[in-house]
């Protein structure tokens, strides 16, 4: 038996592995925008009470950002695999099922991608609210408009421009965050590579090939996100 | 809740917290070393060696540490001619492979934060070294090297915090450190909560004694931004 060449192994062909990896990519790209939007919601809620909370939901959102931020995010993928899983085998047996019902790693693993992120997400919001010239926020109260406007026109807008920076950073992160998502069954970029390699003895192939479609990812979002921020500072002159 | 099996957990764990630190420790030292020579290689003003630096920073920001550990683990185990070259030793080994790993990956985002540092070192302080006849090398040692570690000291916290966190992707590749312990323990209980709130509170608290001490260096090394001591007052028949 002749072993296949890298070529014949990333392609369309009898040997190749190319659609396979395809639908892996497509599922990294899947867990790391899932995640994203969860963290994004995180995000402005823990800004929120950071900004504009009591002392109850300030302290609540400090430890979550503290707590987050300092455990590694494998451990949090972990403990909403595992810990998800027997929460919902506790539902299914009162409803009479038996045995061990697993949670969907996808979700489980977006949501572990989106509570940590959340984490970053709301630092960034908190500090790009900061970045708001209060001469601005005044300006909209003496116009006479009522906070859902001066939110939706002129915070909302302004503290999103001045976010965009880190929440390139934030995306960046998550997409590489993704990759652990693999240890929860996902068949996303990084398992289906293991599957490849596993059953074709040549794992430095795959996982160069999953190296460098990660890489491609990353510098083509990262284009994407650096047309979108000169897109949106227009309106700002530049010293 | 069960303080008896949260207690047990505890002590089980505790015994993971040595591996945690040597990984966390040996990949940051190594790390620097290999850091300090990128960051060189990225001000050095010589074109190959810049772009050489560059894609290999590029490389290793832009993919997983869950890639490069696979890569190295598994994926050279591929070559015959690395399974039998003397290396071989070192490359089979989980424990270095994921050192080394973890070590390529410190590196490259290490070497941005000191290239910053390196940069932020005024030139008049150079000029003012070299003024005072001073050799380059002297200049660099004594002068860029002091200055550039204090400046990114700070940044360079967040990189050692975010290595040790990184080091639980070790436990994959077969290494107990505290996650894998965890995750250990945790298909044999199936207490998820329970174990993940010890181990999560465990590297709580190396983190926060790690920023402690670097905050307690920064304190040390920047003496100048502080008032200085109020001198003793001296009493008039004692002055000379």
């Amino acid at each position: 038996m002749t072993q296949p060449s890298f070529l014949d192994l990333i392609g369309s062909g009898p040997d190749g592995w190319g659609p396979a990896l395809a639908a892996g990519a497509l599922m990294t790209i899947l867990i790391a925008l899932a995640g994203y939007a969860i963290g994004m919601v995180f995000g402005a809620l823990g800004a929120w009470a950071k900004i504009a909370g009591g002392p109850i939901s300030r302290s609540v959102a400090g430890t979550y950002t503290t707590v987050l931020r300092g455990i590694p995010d494998l451990l949090v993928i972990y403990l909403f695999y595992f810990g998800g899983s027997t929460a919902i085998s506790a539902v299914g047996h009162l409803f009479g099922a038996s045995g061990f019902i697993s949670f969907p790693g996808f979700l489980a693993g977006a949501l572990a991608v989106g509570v940590t992120s959340g984490a970053q997400q709301t630092e960034v919001f908190r500090g790009a609210y900061k970045a708001v010239h209060s001469g601005e926020l005044e300006a909209a109260i003496a116009c006479g408009m009522s906070p859902f406007l001066r939110f939706s026109r002129i915070i909302a807008p302004l503290t999103l421009r001045y976010a965009l920076p880190g929440m390139g950073n934030v995306w960046q992160i998550v997409l590489k965050e993704s990759a652990l998502v693999s240890i929860t069954g996902v068949v996303e970029l990084l398992r289906q590579s293991q599957i490849g390699a596993g059953s074709t003895g040549r794992p430095f192939d795959f996982y160069f090939i999953a190296a460098m479609i990660y890489l491609a990812i990353s510098t083509l979002s990262g284009a994407l996100l650096q047309f979108g921020e000169k897109r949106f500072t227009r309106g700002v002159r530049r010293g | 809740m069960d303080f008896v099996f949260l207690y047990e957990t505890f002590i089980t764990l505790i015994s993971a917290i040595p591996m945690t630190l040597q990984l966390a420790a040996t990949s940051v030292a190594l790390g620097t070393v290999l850091a300090l020579g990128l960051a060189l290689c990225r001000v050095s003003g010589i074109a190959p060696l810049n772009w050489l630096a560059r894609a290999y920073i590029f490389i290793f920001r832009g993919t997983p540490l869950l890639v490069q550990i696979f890569l190295i683990y598994y994926g050279l185990s591929q070559f015959r001619g690395v399974r039998r070259s003397m290396f071989w030793f070192i490359l089979r080994d989980p424990y270095w492979c994921a050192i080394i790993a973890l070590m390529l990956c410190t590196a490259a985002y290490s070497a941005e934060i000191i290239r910053g540092g390196l940069l932020s070192v005024p030139h008049g302080q150079v000029e003012a070294g070299r003024a005072c006849g001073m050799s380059r090398f002297l200049v660099f040692r004594r002068i860029v090297i002091p200055l550039a570690i204090r400046q990114s000291l700070p940044a360079y916290s967040n990189e050692i915090i975010s290595m040790v966190k990184a080091t639980s992707l070790a436990s994959i590749i077969t290494i107990m450190e505290i996650t894998g312990v965890a995750a250990k323990l945790i298909s044999e209980t199936y207490r998820a909560i329970e174990v993940f709130i010890v181990a999560g509170a465990i590297y709580l608290a190396i983190n926060f004694l790690l920023t402690r001490i670097v905050v307690l260096i920064e304190y040390r090394l920047s003496p100048h931004l502080r008032q200085a001591p109020a001198l003793q007052p001296v009493a008039a028949g004692e002055m000379r």
